[in-house]
């Protein structure tokens, strides 16, 4: 428990403003790449270094990725959204201003729901609209001198789409889950990649505090630089903080923009002057009205993959999975996806949803790999679990040929056969290997008879070993169970 | 006999048979500014780049390769981009800025065998009605020379008005080519607004700029738009609507149609010996069978005050990239960004650049946006209905195109409000988005050349073109 939740009268209220760069191949108003990492000002022309004389067009590419988004938030789709200028001066912003959107943005009026102490918590979304990234400016590098900056222009016209979330954000936690969600949401969609920390998702919040049980808003800030989503959940709980000390105190909160400081752990104030913007919003007179039609709106809605919440629900229905399986499964849909291909060979969700959660989910976690770079396919991972499942290998050998699959991706019926591992299920088989190890241990057959029952497992050790691994189990542990119950 | 004095379409037969050749036009051309630089006309003379691509026409002449303009000896605005050439707006900021692509329209003029001569001089940023305002030094008018030539475009004016060049292309926001060309005697086309691409054109006031022809005669105006006319995938205001063959559309027969008088624009303001010339216009016009009725614009009282709103926001916004950190002038005797943004731009715009950003970022500002920006929009909506109802009972309007012909260098200057008032009859064209031309009709009692406008429907610049044709032809002072 947060020590402002246990010990205050205060509640947080927190308004979310998260940027999401979009993958189009090209820019919002050129033909630039926008591929990450390339040599500084390599991907740039006159049209996105604002030059004069150069007009921007936009890319519909954009426009579809805003309304899948749309779609995904259950935001209305307006049928006339339109350009405006956002005017202000910096070195990275190349025209003066910035192609935003301001009155008529692409969609409004939608939610995302988290899932919160097992209920549904609902998370209003005031607009999502479209906009054009700045340039990066260098400032604290080791190749900057003091008086320096550096700027880098490639980033300059990747289109962003801005989500602005109402003030429904109630502490730290459930902002953190509001990002998860909407991280998974446009990773599912495949619009953006996710990712805080390259800076393909930005997060500022809008901040303040208000006695609990009332309605009226208390005085916000604004906290900017969170590059992480454990930075976000840290920032709002150090300014949940710092507001109700100083209302505490006595003192009034100020309305101002913090620049959040994670290694430091500390928010600090902009100046003034940084703050004091009149951004003189109009509409772009270079760009045309963007006019959405129903039937555009329901082609893209055709091309919406599953999303999170309804595969959760059909991993619970249809393959009777429990809720903590069905949502380990959909956090990535890939992987969602690679259950979906295992299952329908199998047959069996929950033998696969073990399989899928321990050992596929480690070894990616262990090489830091995506599952669409995982060197199991599929259909050799089902034929694995098929192998347990018709008993031709036991659950042990299983774990270890499933290991040799990652480094030589063979079917594992071939490493099974080339490798003589097929399980042993003849009884008589198992019974003679039992007895030999009965005969050769009998000071522990004496033991166990006189009532030392933990040796149990040490004959059934033997017997494995015996067997190089390839023993039934179920048979093993049956037959020598009515052996020494026969001696006792 | 000077061959510059006769229009591209009077010889452009004896190009074809190759009775005259592109390079003596050049350098004919070329010799005349050197002797003519006290009108300050140019700002770049590409002598080399001219010399060169009126070898290469005439080579395909010869060769009986024949393109739309072959030979046509053409200067352009210097707010038009031409590719490893200075494009300066005639300002401090841009003077020596060197644009690494090519406009449009200068990618269709080449394709179609013009021969381009140089940069013209103009308002800093077409912010001007008489060049004064130009890094570069005032442009005189050929025919007095103590006295303006117009502007924006003055200089591409004065050079078709003197001969230096056979045509020009301006740029006309409020009136920049209509105006000059009526102060200097020659036609000056606007045509519909999306009719031709602004992509390379460097913006002043972006929903109202268009680029357009100046030329000798009507022709010549008509053949050099369906060129530069047409879809530009790189401005995504450009109309796709086909562009007609302007030249063929020329009948000399306007008898189908009718001329409407806005009575909004023969006011008091109107210079006497102008009002005699246009009304002496329209007896010719009646007297020729053609129905000429009146009628009424009924906000052109507000188009002034509309326009400045409307074109400084703009402005204040297509003029901030000028803010000397990545080309242009820079002043870098202070370290701090914020000295070199104040310093730079202080120093590299003149005094009515400057004025127009201050009243642009004042109408966009937040508590003044509903009051100037959003009630301006209104306005401007109101002044095209005024158009469209107008031409439900006309197809062409037509009025004068300035109140008074050429003033005198100096007269305005102190005076912006008075110099914004000298575009008063061009600038509801712009607001509007619909073509007008300007055509010399004789001279006032100064020998100052007088001008007449007609405005037509958007994209019917057809018939404006064969009303001013027949005018053109027929009528004689």
């Amino acid at each position: 428990m947060k020590p402002y939740m246990a010990n205050s009268k205060y509640e947080p209220v927190i308004g979310l403003e998260i940027h999401v760069q979009l993958l189009t191949n090209t820019k919002l108003f050129c033909k630039c790449s926008t591929s990450f990492g390339a040599e500084p000002n390599s991907q740039v022309c006159p049209i996105c270094l604002g030059m004069p004389g150069v007009l921007p067009v936009l890319n519909e590419k954009a426009i579809e990725f805003g309304i899948k988004l749309a779609l995904a938030t259950h935001c209305k789709i307006a049928p006339k959204s339109i350009f405006a200028r956002k005017n202000y001066f910096y070195p990275d912003l190349p025209k003066g201003y910035q192609i935003s959107q301001f009155e008529n943005p692409l969609c409004q009026n939608g939610y995302i729901d988290i899932e919160l102490d097992q209920t549904i918590k609902r998370v209003r979304l005031t607009r999502i609209h479209l906009e054009e990234d700045a340039g990066k400016s260098i400032h604290a590098e080791e190749f900057v001198n003091k008086n320096q900056t550096f700027v880098d222009l490639n980033r300059c016209g990747v289109p962003l789409l801005e989500i602005v979330s109402e003030p429904d954000i109630r502490s730290p936690h459930e902002a953190y889950l509001f990002l998860n969600k909407l991280k998974q949401l446009v990773q599912y969609l495949d619009i953006c990649d996710g990712n805080m920390e390259e800076g393909s998702l930005r997060c500022d919040a809008n901040i303040s505090v208000r006695p609990e049980n009332t309605t009226e808003l208390g005085v916000k800030t604004e906290l900017k630089n969170m590059n992480s989503f454990k930075g976000v959940e840290r920032a709002l709980e150090f300014e949940i903080n710092r507001q109700i000390n100083e209302l505490n105190q006595g003192n009034k909160i100020e309305q101002v923009t913090l620049m959040w400081d994670d290694k430091a752990n500390n928010a600090i104030p902009m100046r003034s002057k940084e703050m004091a913007h009149d951004y003189r919003y109009f509409p772009d007179p270079d760009l045309v009205p963007v006019l959405i039609k129903q039937s555009t709106i329901d082609e893209i809605r055709e091309t919406l993959p599953e999303l999170p919440d309804i595969k959760i629900k059909r991993f619970i229905s249809d393959y009777n999975l429990p809720e903590y399986d069905a949502n380990v499964l959909t956090e990535v849909k890939d992987i969602a996806n690679y259950f979906d291909d295992v299952v329908k060979q199998t047959k069996d969700p929950k033998l696969t949803s073990n399989w899928i959660m321990s050992d596929v989910l480690r070894t990616l976690n262990e090489q830091k790999i995506k599952i669409t770079e995982f060197p199991i396919e599929a259909f050799r991972l089902s034929e694995l679990i098929n192998l347990i499942k018709k008993q031709i290998i036991n659950a042990k050998t299983g774990k270890s040929i499933f290991i040799e699959m990652l480094t030589n991706n063979e079917s594992p019926s071939k490493i099974v056969s080339e490798k003589g591992l097929n399980q042993v299920s003849d009884e008589s088989e198992i019974s003679t290997m039992i007895d030999d190890v009965l005969n050769e241990n009998n000071d522990e057959v004496v033991a166990y008879v006189a009532g030392k029952d933990k040796l149990f497992s040490f004959f059934v050790g033997q017997i494995m070993r015996r067997s190089k691994g390839r023993a039934n189990p179920k048979l093993v542990n049956q037959i020598l169970k009515q052996k020494l119950d026969s001696k006792r | 006999m000077n061959l510059l004095e006769s229009s591209y379409s009077s010889i452009r037969e004896h190009l074809i048979q190759n009775d005259i050749k592109c390079t003596d036009l050049v350098e004919t051309c070329l010799a005349h500014i050197s002797s003519h630089q006290d009108l300050n006309s140019f700002i770049t003379v590409l002598n080399e780049h001219a010399y060169k691509k009126a070898k290469a026409v005439d080579d395909r002449l010869k060769q009986g390769k024949i393109k739309k303009l072959s030979g046509l000896i053409i200067a352009i605005k210097d707010n038009i981009c031409i590719k490893n050439v200075k494009t300066t707006c005639a300002s401090r900021i841009l003077h020596n800025y060197i644009s690494p692509y090519n406009a449009t329209v200068i990618e269709k003029l080449e394709a179609e065998d013009a021969i381009i001569l140089g940069k013209t001089n103009m308002d800093e940023f077409a912010m001007g009605s008489s060049n004064e305002n130009s890094f570069f030094g005032n442009v005189k008018n050929p025919y007095q020379k103590d006295r303006v030539p117009g502007g924006s475009s003055g200089g591409s004016a004065v050079s078709v008005a003197a001969n230096l060049t056979m045509a020009a292309l301006g740029s006309d926001t409020g009136g920049s080519i209509r105006q000059p060309a009526s102060f200097c005697g020659i036609v000056g086309l606007k045509p519909t607004y999306s009719r031709v691409s602004r992509f390379g054109l460097v913006a002043f006031a972006s929903s109202l700029d268009q680029i357009g022809p100046l030329a000798k005669n009507v022709e010549d105006c008509g053949r050099i738009l369906e060129v530069i006319a047409g879809y530009d995938s790189h401005d995504s205001t450009c109309s796709n609507i086909p562009v007609p063959s302007y030249v063929d559309s020329l009948h000399n027969n306007p008898e189908e149609l009718s001329v409407g008088l806005p009575v909004e624009y023969f006011s008091d303001d109107l210079a006497p010996d102008i009002k005699d010339r246009i009304e002496d216009v329209i007896k010719f016009l009646k007297a020729s069978g053609v129905h000429v009725k009146e009628i009424s614009l009924p906000h052109t009282n507000y188009a002034i005050a509309d326009y400045y709103i409307i074109a400084t926001a703009e402005a204040s916004s297509n003029l901030e990239r000028y803010d000397g950190a990545r080309y242009g002038y820079r002043n870098s005797s202070n370290s701090g960004l914020d000295e070199m943004y104040v310093n730079s731009r202080s120093q590299g715009f003149g005094d009515e650049v400057k004025r127009r950003i201050m009243l642009g970022t004042h109408v966009l500002s937040s508590g003044y946006y509903d009051a100037y920006y959003r009630k301006a929009q209104k306005v401007r909506a109101l002044i095209k209905s005024d158009f469209d109802a107008a031409f439900t009972k006309c197809d062409c309007i037509l009025t004068p195109t300035a109140p008074t012909s050429a003033f005198k260098i100096g007269e305005k200057v102190s005076n912006p409000l008075e110099m914004y008032l000298s575009d008063i009859y061009t600038v509801p064209a712009n607001l509007a988005g619909i073509p007008a031309v300007s055509i010399p009709v004789g001279t006032d009692a100064n020998k100052l050349p007088i001008g007449l406008q007609l405005m037509a429907k958007p994209f019917n610049e057809s018939t404006l073109l064969n009303i001013a044709y027949f005018v053109e032809k027929n009528y004689k002072d």
